[in-house]
């Protein structure tokens, strides 16, 4: 296979449909090993740092397993306070820990832009694991290889993306990633958390969930974060369920075939009725086994592009498909 | 009640119709199971078709009045008046359907009281009321009202009035929210803070009278950002009881340019000055205040052009304890459900709007912006109708006023015109004869 020539993974408007296609192969390349518990040893000797200057549980975990299943080492530096705080800057933190050599730097940071101003600082491969309201690459991805594993195709699928759109990372990468795949997709939410003007993100909008759920193929409730939610926005948790949840009610409009994603951690009967979260349309846990294999994928590409020549021996004989 | 009336050689006047000449016409109207069922020249309706027949020679006919901006004051405040009263005002000034603003006790910022309130109007109101929401708990202006909840319990606006929205985002967010529901949100244009302890307009006459002063700026400057965040949202705003000159020429501005802006006039800012203020009466106390001269013509002209929408009330009840106080202390605000209808027709009498736009200003356009489907006179809807005597002179009196307060600064005051039948969905809720 052709390598990947990706220094820096940023940004999933970066990407061509190319690149996330030859990701998705990787990551389908590396699922029945890591299903049967294998290790795959591309990243042998290589250190990466999980540098998450917001908090993160299930982000950092995936990422550590994904370096892990590489054979990789991980390091994990948290704090929840700005380095700011601490009277030294972003910059000088990074490159203080770029000075002790680590291969890689998986950054989270609550400001939008920081993984991309380290990126022209540092030398060491950068991976974007979430900044501000901009971008969750490697989420965006998970989502998008979810999607063809459960549909087989993403291209002309309907992805109806439900909640906080304005403040959403997560939505911004997938709107990348599903129309560069060839997915329309539309968003919906109240108002005060759609952007001023939907239409610059190349989707559809509606305020009313029940506008859009008949044709959906694929919805994706976002969390609704209480913790950033401040009351101008929405009145209340209690009408936004009522208004804007997938609630059981909500879930009869979907097509028989259709599927329901979450990017995680749920709030139960906010933005997900417990049933459907737990019904046979959620392929929620599905997300979080791809989100490891799709982050392999990434940091395979980045770390060692080099040696993704050897992949070849774990490649399927054919890519591109689905495994249904 | 007979089920089936017919209206009689009334003129019959409708803007809400296509035709010009069905706008207004001597003509015979037919209610038949509370709704109208045909509208045709005089003769052409077989009166045996009627069980009641009302002769409205020399009267006119108009689809029912809507009040968008009245305060009834329950649940809470029921000293100064209660749905059961302000509705019976309401009818006997000609209107039809209502609709009351939040600043109740509690607050009508939550569905149970948007709920209480229509369920209390179905136990004692002579007229449809239509409840507005607030935009804000509790009217405080920093958390969002449950919008969406009062809407599903019949609110078909958000407005905080009198509190105005100071915080700019949080307005902002109304507005974007409101979209959602397809609902107005209706703004009261003064900067609270300029506003102050402001008893009057300020002007010499302020000055004179050695009250505080709440300058025209103060409505400006709030009508221009209500305007700005219109423009930046997309929400329909409606503007309530514009006052000034230039808020209107911003007003015109955003109208030229397409956004979907809305306004109204009071009957007495259109009546009065702040000359008025003189006696020290605190009946002519009221916000916005009472202006100048120009700004009096400006309003007068920005509705008889069709820049001003609407004609609403803002019926204020108060009970002594709230008036008969020094001046700056007096609460704001004054009934004007009963005076509507001759304080406005003057302007008709005096030439300054035509009658087509006064209809309309009082019947259509009120109709349009709550989205309700009354203010005309098309067969097959319900029949909520007006008749009017545009001759008939009367005096306002103590013993006329229906309301529970008698806050007004018309007392006393010879009219010419009056409403003398109210018909709501084919019954008859006033009659002046009784």
């Amino acid at each position: 296979m052709k390598t990947l020539e990706i220094k820096h993974f940023l940004a999933a408007a970066d990407l061509n449909a190319d690149e996330i296609r030859k990701l998705f192969d990787l990551a389908r390349a590396f699922a029945p090993h890591v299903r049967r518990g294998e290790t795959i040893p591309l990243l042998q000797g290589k250190t990466v740092v999980n540098l998450f200057f917001e908090n993160s549980t299930r982000t950092r975990i995936s990422f550590e397993l994904a370096t892990r299943k590489l054979g990789g080492n991980t390091l994990n530096f948290a704090t929840s306070t700005s380095s700011v705080s601490k009277g030294e800057t972003l910059i000088d933190t990074a490159k203080n820990i770029e000075a002790m050599g680590p291969h890689c730097l998986v950054v989270r940071h609550s400001s939008a832009g920081s993984p991309t101003i380290l990126a022209h600082t540092l030398a060491v491969p950068i991976v974007n694991a979430g900044d501000g309201f901009h971008e969750h690459p490697t989420q965006g991805l998970l989502d998008g290889f979810t999607i063809e594993e459960k549909l087989g195709t993403i291209a002309g699928k309907r992805v109806v993306i439900l909640g906080d759109i304005a403040h959403s990372r997560v939505a911004r990468s997938n709107i990348h990633i599903l129309k560069k795949l060839g997915a329309s997709v539309a968003v919906c939410g109240p108002p005060t958390l759609l952007p001023p003007k939907p239409e610059i993100l190349g989707v559809d909008y509606a305020y009313r969930p029940e506008e859009l759920l008949r044709e959906a193929d694929v919805v994706m409730a976002l969390r609704i974060q209480l913790e950033r939610q401040n009351r101008m926005q929405i009145p209340s948790v209690a009408e936004y369920s009522r208004i804007w949840g997938l609630s059981r009610e909500r879930a009869k409009l979907l097509k028989p075939e259709a599927i329901i994603l979450h990017p995680g951690p749920i709030n139960r009967g906010v933005e997900l009725d417990p049933e459907v979260a737990d019904g046979p349309r959620s392929v929620i846990l599905d997300q979080v086994f791809n989100g490891v294999i799709t982050r392999m994928a990434v940091l395979a590409s980045v770390c060692v592009p080099e040696r993704l020549k050897e992949l070849e021996k774990w490649m399927p004989k054919s890519t591109g498909g689905s495994r249904g | 009640m007979a089920d089936s009336i017919l209206l009689q050689k009334g003129r019959i006047l409708d803007p809400s119709q296509d035709r010009k000449e069905n706008q207004d016409f001597v003509g015979d109207l037919l209610i038949e199971n509370g709704k109208i069922s045909a509208v045709a020249k005089s003769g052409q309706i077989p009166t045996s078709r009627a069980e009641k027949i009302i002769d409205a020679k020399g009267c006119w006919i108009l689809p029912g009045l809507i009040d968008v901006h009245v305060h009834f004051r329950e649940p809470g405040l029921e000293y100064k008046e209660t749905i059961e009263t302000g509705t019976r005002a309401a009818v006997a000034g000609g209107f039809t359907s209502v609709a009351c603003m939040a600043n109740t006790q509690p607050v009508n910022d939550a569905p149970h009281v948007t709920s209480f309130i229509r369920e209390r109007a179905k136990q004692t109101a002579s007229c449809r009321v239509f409840p507005v929401g607030a935009i804000s708990k509790g009217l405080k202006g920093e958390e969002l009202a449950e919008i969406g909840g009062m809407i599903e319990e019949g609110a078909r606006a958000i407005s905080d009035d009198g509190m105005a929205v100071m915080n700019s985002y949080l307005m902002r967010k109304a507005m974007d929210y409101a979209k959602a529901f397809n609902i107005p949100v209706i703004t009261h244009s003064e900067d609270l803070n300029l506003v102050g302890q402001g008893a009057m307009n300020e002007s010499a006459f302020s000055n004179a009278l050695g009250l505080r002063g709440n300058p025209a700026a103060a409505e400006e400057i709030m009508v221009a950002r209500d305007i700005a965040l219109c423009r930046l949202t997309r929400c329909p705003v409606h503007i309530s009881h514009v006052t000034t000159e230039l808020a209107l020429d911003h007003i015109r501005r955003a109208k030229d340019a397409g956004l979907p802006i809305t306004t109204e006039a009071t009957p007495h800012h259109l009546t009065l000055t702040e000359e008025s203020v003189r006696s020290y009466d605190t009946n002519f106390k009221m916000a916005p205040p009472l202006r100048g001269k120009s700004d009096l013509e400006a309003i007068q002209k920005g509705l008889a052009d069709g820049l001003i929408d609407l004609i609403a009330t803002d019926h204020a009840p108060h009970g002594l304890i709230d008036k008969a106080v020094e001046y700056d202390q007096a609460a704001s605000g004054i009934i004007g459900l009963q005076t509507a209808v001759p304080l406005t027709l003057k302007l008709v009498t005096e030439g300054k709007l035509t009658l087509n736009r006064w209809v309309e200003a009082m019947t259509l356009r009120p109709a349009q912006l709550l989205r309700l489907p009354y203010g005309t006179l098309q067969p097959g809807r319900e029949a909520d109708i007006t008749i009017i005597d545009p001759d008939r002179q009367w005096r306002f009196t103590e013993d006329t006023v229906l309301s529970k307060s008698r806050n007004t600064p018309f007392l006393n005051w010879e009219f010419k015109g009056q409403v003398i039948t109210t018909i709501i969905a084919g019954k008859i809720s006033y009659s002046a004869e009784q």
